[in-house]
């Protein structure tokens, strides 16, 4: 009985006290910088929460940024289980948008349903490609695919600029000369239908919503799932057990590719219905964090990207009520990834702690 | 196109291939010292950030180019304190910590750049201080022996780093450390402490990095994210160097050359796409990564593995 009490602490402890210390503790850092700028701190961070959840809008627009944080994030889950830290979002959303809006724009008119449905693959295998190389290159040749996903994100993004200044650019924006790098509007047929009468929040949430569960049943209640935990707590280990390791680092970075693929597509299909720069907004990066928030668990990514899906948008509506930069969410996101990562050791030294008890009392 | 192979023209892109080493040298000579010690630093990208503004603003304010150094100097000791705490103290997981870092630091530099600044500003940087005599050497004096304090301090780095590292005995507990920590404790080395040190003199470094690429122009100009990447070029190249100090250079130098191409190909516009010129470092960074990886060469054995003393 006292050990499953103490089971149920260790969990609150771990699984929330911890991460809202770090948030905690990044906001009152981000305060001294809001100081020496000569703003209030406790005015700012009211405005981001009013501005958040304060109307309907407001909940709406967190809603619309929480999306592709659900879907990148459960796909980062499934990568960090498995031991691949993947950084590449950023790189693989872009990749996933491109290839979505390519198709979009070459696709017949075909209910909407079936586009939707098509677009969405489109997305997960441009991402997932994306996210192939370097899970390939991890598992053959052990390159740390922490500089490789960097090096990707940086090349997709020259990659997008490139195609929107050339091959994909508009052909009013060449024809009228302004030169504006964007696509042209994809077929309604591909947009997601949005919930209220001016307000961006779309069906994505859903589709978020729907794989963010999928990755948890992949995760926990199937064998591959179980093989990809496997390798990712003991890689040796698995190998002895008979797991091939190399085919389920790759498989969970196509995986998790895959998804900041259709996080990228449904981007393109809920809010801009075109490609633009900047369509991913720094989602790869917002995207790791709302999963370590999360714990790693994909069902626990959706209130985590909630929670960051709210700040990014206080942080906007900041920036145009109170003028402070938008870059201050990066700064207070390093923080609390910082301080999350940092706060690990002390759950472990709990869950020690905890042990010790166990067998004291099976004696 | 023709006037592109003329001796000038090459002297001028060799002499900026050694200005634009710098940054490399400093950072990824840095984050050798820190991978030797067992710690990926992955977060050195974020203190150039920092680095790169603060002295930047203190010089712009302050009308001091050495009070500049200084506040690069004193950021260093700060991020690497903090990163050391993180790694060494809370034993994080060093690949995520890293990126938390970088993520602060890229935020934070464009945070203050907006607060206090907000639009492009320009001021002198170091200029160039020619070595007597040797400077006088055609061609090659131009291209060695006129550049200013911060290149040769990068390069005089190598031998220094190679001394510290396999002459001295501090640098016998840095390798011990990486290679076998548990070892080195049982013989009474504070793995602790040595890892500190490391992280220390790498963010130091790396925050001069991001001076040099300020203050170390002679047209000083800061612009978000002014860095592009070059931290984590400069990790690669610790893996391309094998974690010598000598194959870090010639990476450093290989990457840099390549740098002062690739920008002259884009002022000479022959008509490729300004952003193939961007992305090519990148893209020979991971061919370089598969070319080295092919030969099998692996880090410190500890590297990235948080101490834990056996109980």
């Amino acid at each position: 009985m006292k050990i499953r009490k103490n089971a149920f602490f260790i969990s609150i402890i771990t699984n929330i006290l911890i991460p809202l210390g770090a948030v905690f503790l990044a906001l009152i850092v981000g305060s001294i910088f809001l100081i020496t700028a000569h703003v209030n701190p406790l005015n700012a961070y009211y405005l981001m929460f009013a501005a958040s959840f304060g109307s309907l809008y407001g909940i709406t627009e967190t809603l619309v940024k929480a999306t592709p944080l659900i879907i990148v994030g459960a796909g980062v889950c499934v990568a960090f289980r498995s031991g691949m830290v993947n950084i590449g979002g950023e790189g693989q959303i872009i990749v996933g948008a491109i290839l979505t809006t390519f198709v979009a724009l070459k696709l017949p008119s075909l209910p909407k349903i079936i586009s939707v449905m098509i677009l969405l693959l489109v997305g997960f295998v441009g991402g997932g490609i994306y996210g192939l190389i370097p899970g390939v290159l991890k598992a053959y040749f052990n390159i740390n695919e922490i500089l490789t996903t960097v090096m990707l994100n940086s090349i997709a993004t020259q990659v997008l600029y490139l195609l929107l200044r050339g091959p994909m650019m508009d052909p009013l924006e060449k024809a009228f000369g302004t030169g504006y790098p964007q696509s042209s509007i994809i077929p309604q047929s591909a947009w997601l239908t949005r919930f209220f009468q001016g307000k961006r929040l779309h069906t994505g949430i859903f589709i978020a919503i729907i794989l963010a569960i999928a990755m948890y049943y992949l995760l926990w209640k199937t064998t591959i799932g179980y093989k990809m935990r496997a390798v990712g707590k003991n890689k040796n280990a698995s190998r002895y057990g008979g797991i091939n390791v190399e085919r389920y680092m790759i498989l969970s970075m196509l995986i998790a590719g895959g998804m900041a693929g259709i996080a990228g597509a449904v981007e393109v299909m809920g809010i801009h219905h075109r490609l633009l720069d900047g369509i991913s907004a720094g989602y790869g990066f917002s995207g790791i964090v709302a999963a370590l928030f999360g714990k790693l668990n994909p069902l626990g990514t959706i209130p985590a990207s909630i929670l960051f899906g709210s700040i990014l948008f206080g942080a906007d509506s900041l920036q145009r009520t109170v003028g402070i930069p938008a870059a201050m969410v990066y700064a207070i996101e390093g923080l609390v990834v910082v301080f999350a990562v940092s706060g690990e050791i002390i759950s472990r030294k709990i869950a020690s702690r905890n042990t010790e008890i166990l067998t004291e009392d099976e004696k | 196109m023709g006037n592109f192979f003329q001796t000038r023209v090459i002297v001028s892109i060799f002499s900026a291939g050694i200005r634009l080493a710098t940054p490399y040298l400093l950072a990824s000579i840095g984050e050798m010292l820190d991978q030797r010690s067992g710690v990926y630093n992955l977060g050195i990208e974020g203190i150039m950030l920092i680095g790169a503004f603060l002295s930047f603003y203190t010089s712009l304010k302050t009308g001091s180019l050495m009070l500049g150094i200084l506040m690069a100097i004193i950021v260093g000791l700060l991020m690497g304190l903090l990163s050391a705490f993180i790694n060494v103290t809370m034993k994080a997981e060093q690949g995520i910590s890293g990126i938390g870092i970088y993520m602060f630091g890229f935020g934070l530099s464009g945070l203050l750049f907006r607060l206090t600044m907000g639009a492009i500003v320009t001021i002198d940087g170091f200029k160039s201080t020619p070595i007597p005599i040797l400077s006088k050497m055609p061609y090659i004096g131009e291209i060695f022996f006129n550049q200013n304090w911060m290149v040769y301090l990068a390069f005089l780095l190598v031998p220094i780093s190679y001394i510290v590292l396999f002459k001295t005995t501090f640098g016998l507990k840095i390798r011990s450390v990486g290679e076998n920590p548990s070892a080195a404790d049982s013989l009474g080395v504070s793995v602790e402490f040595v890892r500190y040190v490391c992280i220390i003199i790498g963010s130091v470094l790396a925050a001069l990095a991001g001076a040099f690429l300020t203050i170390g122009q002679q047209k000083a100009i800061f612009v978000e994210n002014i860095s592009a990447g070059r931290g984590f070029i400069a990790i690669a190249l610790v893996y391309f160097g094998r974690w010598q100090p000598t194959g870090v250079m010639i990476g450093s130098l290989l990457f840099s050359i390549l740098d002062a191409l690739q920008i002259r190909v884009q002022i000479a516009n022959i008509g490729i796409p300004y952003e193939y010129a961007v992305m090519a470092p990148y893209i020979i960074t991971i061919i370089v990564l598969v070319f080295v990886a092919q030969h099998r060469i692996g880090g410190p054995t500890a590297l990235g593995k948080p101490f834990e003393r056996c109980k």
